[in-house]
């Protein structure tokens, strides 16, 4: 099992919650996790999200490795100019 | 691909030795951009071709009951019309784009594309616009952020608002967002003092010196080539692929050089026309914008409304930190008032922090990206009233933002724990500078600011491809901004062991690579740079198995040092080193030419911080701002071609310069932008500014085999709030309004 910080406004979409459990060892699996668990969390997933695991950020690579342990922050997708 | 393989070369606390990387190389475009022989958008041109010319609405807001293009397509020399109905619906990934290129039901804002004319001229194109008959019926608008989220405000779109907005306020917010931990009122209830202040910023445009331009060429078999000035030319190809309904693979662009973008060329404006007037007249269309139209019609940035609330106690602590941030995005959603609220206390450690984000659409054209979108703004509202609070209880600004800054193991106000950054390096750097130091004179003030951004990666392909005589061709996606033909050339030939003048970077069409992302995100030097090795590494493994072939030796038992094959030790037997010239040579007899390519979605990157300071004058009687001393600290990972890096410090700094103190969109009650013009809308030049002094820090980034950390964004996040504090020290009176004009300032002295 992971767990997923969810940033203030989406923790309507998870029942109040600001951290979640999700059993994902891929980036994949967690936000098809979420998502499932979740479903309030789809349209947002839908528009984009970027992912922090372990303090780096990744935006679509799905068999992206997480630990049991990694801290993981589910964000905004980070856009750039 | 995931950068966790991609582990930094030297070992910590152990810097390695470069012989490439670190040195300042001439720059290999700069004969062809001071002789005029560089072809930037407008400098193409193709037999037979037909020049494009674009109709705006001279309205805010309108609803276009009908166009008749009769007459214009009657003209002698017009050889295609096209408005919406040209375009299918598109997908809908692409709809706002779509409907931003060509106006549909609506025009949403002064300078909104109606319709376009391809004609054998550029006079009988103009002259067909007035040719084109639109029925309008005039609506009511708004461009300003607040009075757009009035519940009574003129509505741009029904129901676009989505889950996340609360009921009770305009449907012009499409979205909010928020962000924290900790419990804010409770740190309030801490604090000795707590300060709330509201900022506003202006929208202000990227300011390129290259208007849009392109050339389009599509025929009747759904064959196209584009040829435009872009940032991302395969951005460019699959948004007007998507928009025409046409494969991707059937359209070509090239990017030509480019004389600026700054996040303005992230997206697609002229492109689809062309290529839309292309098909319908089966001829190439040339279309290039005037100022005017760039001003009108292309993205600025957000113009914002913050507030700002910190509690602060005597000793300088933050006690707990919140924000409310009103971004205005133009007329579809997507301003980044999502990014403002993630930076705005990344640089401080804090218990209790709460930002909360609105994405407004105005009657206004779409905002665009801009260095860093979003964060300048937000690091202005916070570092004003941080600035505040410490020279209200007496204490050193620097010592303050130290006391507070955000290090390796801090949970960040938007949610990760910081790894190692740099923030405490950049403002020890600057208290330890001689700037910090020196003695200022009459109506001088002194003001520091601390800025923070992610910078990503993203899809990127390299190629390295070697000729029969040894040198090198490097072949990369990414339109060249900010020097990167220079930082590619000089890593691979780093990793080759060969001299800088050996390898040519070109940029590639699409048809040549596959898919790389935007030049956007800080990602260049980072991401590509990282291919570029990776290609390299590649090429050097090919060219030692073709030494050990030679040599009748196993492959493992070469190595490559110093531009040369050699046998990895005494074991592997006594042969003269081969060259990197010497093995091309033989490349034929030996297997074929010899190459490198690497593709990776390069996630990963690592986030950055600046520190700058700046000293400013205020003349008393006229309001009027000169800057007269200004110096960047920022940390830069490894640097790979330092005048670059230095190029894009100042470069940040000075377009803050004009966001701060002069540049702004001008509305007319009747929504029409006043100023869409370089007199009028003013960006600083040479005569305005002092030398912009640079300290580059390098600690280096572990997710990039040099250490290398994105640097183009930076830079432009602190000095909105290191002028502001300048100035409001100088005047004496804190300056809350972007930008700080000269009627503004002489009118917040006189007011006390």
């Amino acid at each position: 099992m992971v767990m997923v910080k969810i940033w203030g406004s989406l923790t309507s979409a998870t029942d109040g919650q600001a951290e979640v459990e999700i059993e994902a060892t891929t980036l994949k699996e967690l936000l098809d996790g979420l998502s499932e668990k979740y479903p309030a969390i789809r349209p947002q997933l839908q528009r984009g999200v970027s992912v922090s695991i372990d303090g780096k950020i990744y935006n679509d690579s799905w068999f992206q490795p997480i630990r049991e342990d990694s801290e993981v922050v589910l964000l905004r997708r980070i856009v750039g100019g | 691909m995931p950068l966790d393989d991609h582990t930094p070369d030297q070992t910590p606390g152990e810097a390695r030795q470069f012989k490439v990387v670190g040195t300042r190389p001439l720059r290999p475009d700069g004969i062809d951009k001071v002789t005029g022989r560089a072809r930037f958008g407008a400098d193409m041109s193709a037999p037979g071709m037909l020049i494009g010319r674009v109709l705006r609405s001279p309205h805010a807001h309108a609803r276009i009951r009908s166009i008749d293009t009769s007459k214009a397509e009657a003209l002698s020399g017009v050889k295609a019309v096209v408005t919406r109905a040209d375009f299918g619906p598109g997908d809908d990934d692409v709809a706002d784009i779509l409907d931003n290129c060509m106006a549909g039901e609506k025009a949403l804002y002064d300078g909104h594309a109606i319709a376009a004319v391809a004609a054998t001229s550029a006079a009988i194109a103009r002259k067909a616009l007035k040719l084109i008959d639109v029925d309008y019926e005039i609506l009511p608008h708004v461009t300003d952020v607040d009075a757009a989220m009035k519940p009574d405000a003129p509505v741009l779109h029904e129901g676009l608002s989505d889950e996340t907005v609360p009921e009770g306020v305009s449907q012009n917010v499409v979205h909010r967002v928020e962000f924290g931990h900790g419990d804010v009122e409770a740190g309030f209830a801490k604090a000795d003092k707590v300060l709330e202040r509201t900022f506003k910023t202006a929208a202000t445009h990227q300011g390129y010196i290259e208007p849009h331009a392109c050339l389009a060429t599509m025929g009747a078999d759904g064959i196209a080539d584009l040829w435009v000035c872009t940032q991302g030319h395969y951005m460019v190809r699959n948004t007007c692929a998507a928009i025409l309904g046409i494969d991707q693979g059937k359209l070509r662009v090239t990017a030509s050089e480019i004389g600026g973008g700054f996040g303005g060329k992230t997206t697609v404006f002229l492109e689809p026309v062309a290529l839309a007037l292309s098909r319908k007249a089966n001829r190439p269309v040339k279309m290039t914008m005037t100022r005017e139209e760039v001003l009108r019609a292309t993205g600025p940035t957000s113009s914002t409304s913050i507030d700002v609330k910190i509690g602060m106690n005597k000793d300088g602590k933050i006690t707990a930190a919140s924000a409310d941030l009103r971004y205005q995005g133009g007329a579809y959603p997507g301003s980044p008032a999502d990014m403002g609220s993630m930076t705005a206390f990344a640089p401080y450690d804090l218990e209790n922090v709460k930002t909360v984000g609105w994405d407004v659409v105005t009657n206004r054209p779409k905002a665009a990206a801009y260095r860093a979108p979003g964060a300048p703004m937000a690091a202005f509202a916070v570092e004003s009233v941080v600035d505040e609070l410490a020279k209200g209880f007496g204490l050193d600004p620097l010592d303050v933002r130290l006391k507070n800054a955000a290090r390796e193991g801090t949970k960040s106000s938007y949610g990760p724990t910081f790894p190692a950054i740099g923030l405490e390096a950049t403002l020890q750097a600057a208290k330890d500078h001689p700037h910090w130091k020196a003695p200022l004179g009459p109506n001088q003030g002194r003001g520091v600011a601390c800025g923070f951004w992610f910078n990503f990666g993203g899809d990127t392909c390299v190629s390295l491809n070697i000729t029969p005589d040894g040198t090198v061709t490097l072949t990369e996606g990414n339109p060249d901004i900010g020097g990167s033909r220079a930082s590619m050339s000089m890593m691979a030939a780093e990793e080759l062991g060969i001299p800088y003048d050996q390898v040519r970077t070109v940029i590639a069409d699409t048809g040549a690579l596959g898919q790389n992302e935007v030049t956007d995100g800080s990602r260049v030097t980072f991401a590509v740079g990282l291919a570029t090795i990776k290609a390299a590494r590649n090429a050097k493994k090919v060219l030692c198995e073709r030494a050990a072939m030679v040599w009748g030796i196993d492959p493992d038992a070469v190595e490559w040092v110093d531009g040369c094959a050699r046998p990895a030790g005494d074991n592997a037997g006594k042969f003269p080193p081969m060259s990197l010239k010497e093995i091309a040579a033989i490349a034929s007899n030996t297997g074929g030419p010899v190459a490198g390519h690497f593709e990776v979605n390069a996630e990963g990157a690592g986030v950055s911080f600046a520190t700058h300071m700046v000293d400013t004058e205020v003349d008393p009687d006229t309001g009027a701002v000169k800057v007269v001393r200004y110096t960047v600290f920022q940390d830069a990972g490894k640097a790979v071609h330092p005048a670059y890096v230095e190029g894009q410090f100042q470069g940040g700094a000075v377009q803050g310069i004009g966001w701060a103190l002069n540049e702004e969109y001008i509305y007319g009650e009747d929504g029409r932008l006043q100023n869409p013009g370089f007199l009028d809308y003013r960006i600083p030049v040479a005569s305005d500014l002092p030398m912009i002094d640079t300290v580059i820090l390098e600690i280096p980034n572990p997710g990039h085999p040099y250490g290398v950390r994105g640097v183009g964004e930076t830079s432009i996040v602190p000095p909105l709030a290191a002028i502001a504090n300048s100035v409001s020290e100088a005047a004496g009176v804190r300056m809350t309004s972007l930008p700080m004009s000269p009627p503004k300032v002489l009118a917040a002295i006189q007011a006390g």
